[in-house]
């Protein structure tokens, strides 16, 4: 049967139809994006190689930097928005996760499998070397120093810092809470501080002059007034890691303290009421029902420092760059980077380090995976 | 504290112990903020406690901060002392690049970790906790295992040395522990407040503009410290990517250190003026850095 002509009518309007409206999202799709890419471009192109005065680049910066991801995310949404149904449940998550998963992908996971390929090639990741680099990074006199020093530095700072922390928590607990707030402020503070801050503060700590001089170091001049000679502090080895340790264990109790300080007051008082009624004095009290009580406290305060001191560089770069026998694994990393220019080693190092982590990171997860059963 | 028997002895130790012991802590700091009040000569010459002896005669001034944040333009007493120096030590450029590198870099990890731990919170899709178990996970690598890669992308791209580039390497480093803390924060968020907006037709966009991100913000806020914070103070990354030009503080307090001792008093002044900012961020809003801590802060 011939059609008519209203039929007809209806279904070329319907073809208009969709081809206006999905020619319509295609142009949106296509020309928003367009148009915000090359406006944040010539901004970029401004900011790097323009003249302007540094203030205004920074201001001009910090706007388009916040801005452009906001403009992006709205961006997209206005794109996804024009979707039917279907598809806007389909995109909607990836426009939320996506942009995460992406820098994540490309910032973090990627790098991994590309470092462990480039430490199998040389310096300037030109030719194929096997496990060559693996050597030095095992077996070289640098890294041998390395080990040593960052298995110091693991068990003395976490070691202190902990126990340092879960002292003063403890004795400030019974305080009045307004000394305790003071207190902890204090020892809190240096955690606000930069490592190259804390550096040069204790620079001014450890400062050597010869015997007879007037001393400017503090510690030093301690020394000097019990009558001992004095000493440089930051050359001797082996103790001059030690001093370096000192520096970051002064950074490190107030991370340590806090996060005790809020375990400890988590301990339900019964508990430690029953064990005084029962006769026990304070130090039994102590070891018998506080530190079990908090065990997984100390333990996840502990792994995070583990962590912290594993990557150490910023206090050993700054206060004597790795030398006279203080360096450390990320130093010698760093050192293989930008003074050897060798990729290779440096690549090899970090995988080293990130073998290191492992271990923490199967707990973690594993962890993690108990908690979050009803995800 | 009800029912201890606190005798009058083991309270004094307890008070007694803890004041030697903030003492103590405080003390290097204090050496600092002394030192940077005085002249060069006078800190090369003898310790900053001899200030306390007779303060009057120790000249105490602020010339060191003026020398270096640059404002010794029109005092001759300063030029005098830059020309005895070996050079004159400006950081106000440093400052500023500081800030240019910091307030980005925490902005912009916070905005996509919102999005990110809304959308593992509230928005089924497949391979919501795949992925999301692959954050959590990859919160312990050391940034170290990114540098090579990172750095040889940066420079075919010509982001080597720029803003951006620090401001991403920032983001990406930090973003695990952005999205593992503000999703604890959002997943913990009423479920029916949700449920009644998309009742009400609501987008997931809508929802998360109006809704989420308001009651969000205590979570937002001890990221947002912790990130500051940590930008602030970073050295590592600053090295790498942003190299020789556009300096941030770190860089140069680094630089300053590695010379001989000649601008020393320059060192103080400087030092403390990387620390102020980070220390009224601090002592601000301390309450919600701690629980931004106590949240969790395992970072790579």
């Amino acid at each position: 049967m011939k059609q008519t002509s209203t039929e007809e009518v209806g279904r070329l309007t319907g073809v208009l139809l969709w081809l206006g409206t999905n020619l319509s999202r295609l142009f949106v799709s296509l020309f928003v994006p367009a148009v915000t890419f090359y406006v944040l471009l010539v901004v970029f192109r401004f900011l790097r190689d323009g003249q302007a005065p540094q203030w205004v680049t920074a201001i001009v910066a910090i706007i388009w930097g916040v801005g452009g991801v906001l403009a992006l995310f709205l961006m997209a949404n206005l794109i996804i928005e024009r979707f039917p149904a279907p598809w806007k449940r389909r995109l909607t998550p990836f426009v939320f996760v996506g942009p995460a998963l992406v820098i994540l992908a490309w910032y973090l996971f990627i790098p991994t499998l590309r470092t462990l390929w480039a430490s199998l090639f040389d310096a300037r990741g030109e030719n194929f070397v096997g496990f060559q680099n693996y050597v030095y990074a095992f077996t070289s006199k640098a890294m041998l120093e390395s080990f040593r020093n960052n298995l110091i530095w693991l068990v003395v700072v976490t070691a202190f810092s902990v126990g340092f922390g879960l002292i003063i928590a403890v004795l400030a607990d019974r305080t009045h809470p307004a000394f305790e707030t003071s207190i902890k402020a204090l020892i809190f503070m240096p955690m606000a501080i930069s490592m190259v801050g804390a550096s040069v503060i204790w620079k001014f700590v450890y400062e050597f002059r010869p015997p007879g001089a007037e001393q400017i170091g503090l510690l030093n001049a301690i020394v000097t007034s019990l009558g001992a000679p004095p000493q440089a502090w930051l050359l001797k080895q082996p103790w001059n890691t030690l001093f370096l340790v000192i520096v970051v264990i002064w950074l490190q109790t107030g991370y340590a303290m806090v996060i005790i300080s809020a375990a400890i007051k988590g301990i339900p008082a019964e508990l430690l009421e029953a064990g005084r009624i029962d006769g026990a004095n304070e130090f039994q009290v102590f070891f018998r029902i506080t530190v079990p009580y908090i065990r997984g406290t100390l333990i996840t305060v502990s792994t995070t420092i583990v962590l912290f001191t594993l990557k150490i560089f910023d206090v050993v770069q700054s206060m004597t760059g790795g030398n006279f026998g203080t360096q450390v694994i990320a130093n010698e990393q760093y050192n293989q980077m930008f003074r050897a220019f060798n990729f290779g080693r440096g690549a090899a190092i970090a995988v080293v380090l990130l073998l290191a982590v492992i271990p923490v990171m199967y707990y973690n997860l594993r962890q993690f995976a108990q908690q979050t059963e009803a995800f | 504290m009800v029912g201890r028997r606190q005798t009058w002895g083991s309270k004094a130790f307890v008070y007694g112990a803890l004041l030697i012991i903030a003492f103590v802590w405080t003390l290097p700091t204090i050496g600092l903020l002394v030192s940077s009040f005085r002249s060069g000569d006078a800190v090369l010459a003898s310790g900053w406690w001899t200030v306390l002896r007779n303060p009057a005669e120790a000249e105490l001034s602020l010339d060191n901060y003026r020398i270096v944040l640059g404002s010794a333009g029109g005092n001759p007493r300063l030029q005098e002392k830059i020309k005895r120096g070996q050079e004159n030590i400006n950081l106000w450029s440093a400052v500023l690049n500081s800030l240019t590198v910091t307030i980005p870099a925490t902005v912009i990890p916070i905005l996509i970790a919102a999005f990110a731990a809304y959308g593992f919170a509230w928005i089924n899709f497949p391979g919501r906790r795949a992925f999301f178990i692959s954050v959590v996970g990859i919160m312990v690598v050391p940034l170290q295992i990114a540098l090579i890669p990172i750095l040889r992308d940066y420079i075919k791209l010509g982001l080597n040395g720029t803003f951006l580039g620090v401001w991403l390497a920032h983001t990406g480093f930090g973003l695990p522990l952005a999205v593992y803390l503000l999703y604890n924060y959002i997943s913990t968020l009423p479920r029916d407040i949700l449920e009644s907006a998309f009742i009400d037709g609501a987008s997931h966009f809508t929802i998360f503009v109006r809704l989420i991100l308001p009651l969000a913000v205590p979570a937002l806020a001890s990221f947002a410290i912790l990130q500051f914070l940590w930008v602030w103070n970073d050295l590592l990354v600053a090295l790498v990517f942003l190299g020789a030009q556009n300096q941030v503080l770190t860089q140069r307090l680094l630089g300053m250190l590695g010379t001989f001792g000649t601008d020393w008093h320059l060192l103080t002044a400087g030092a403390f003026i990387s620390m102020l900012l980070p220390l009224i961020v601090f002592f601000s809003l301390q309450r919600f850095f701690v629980r931004g801590l106590l949240a969790g802060s395992v970072k790579g």
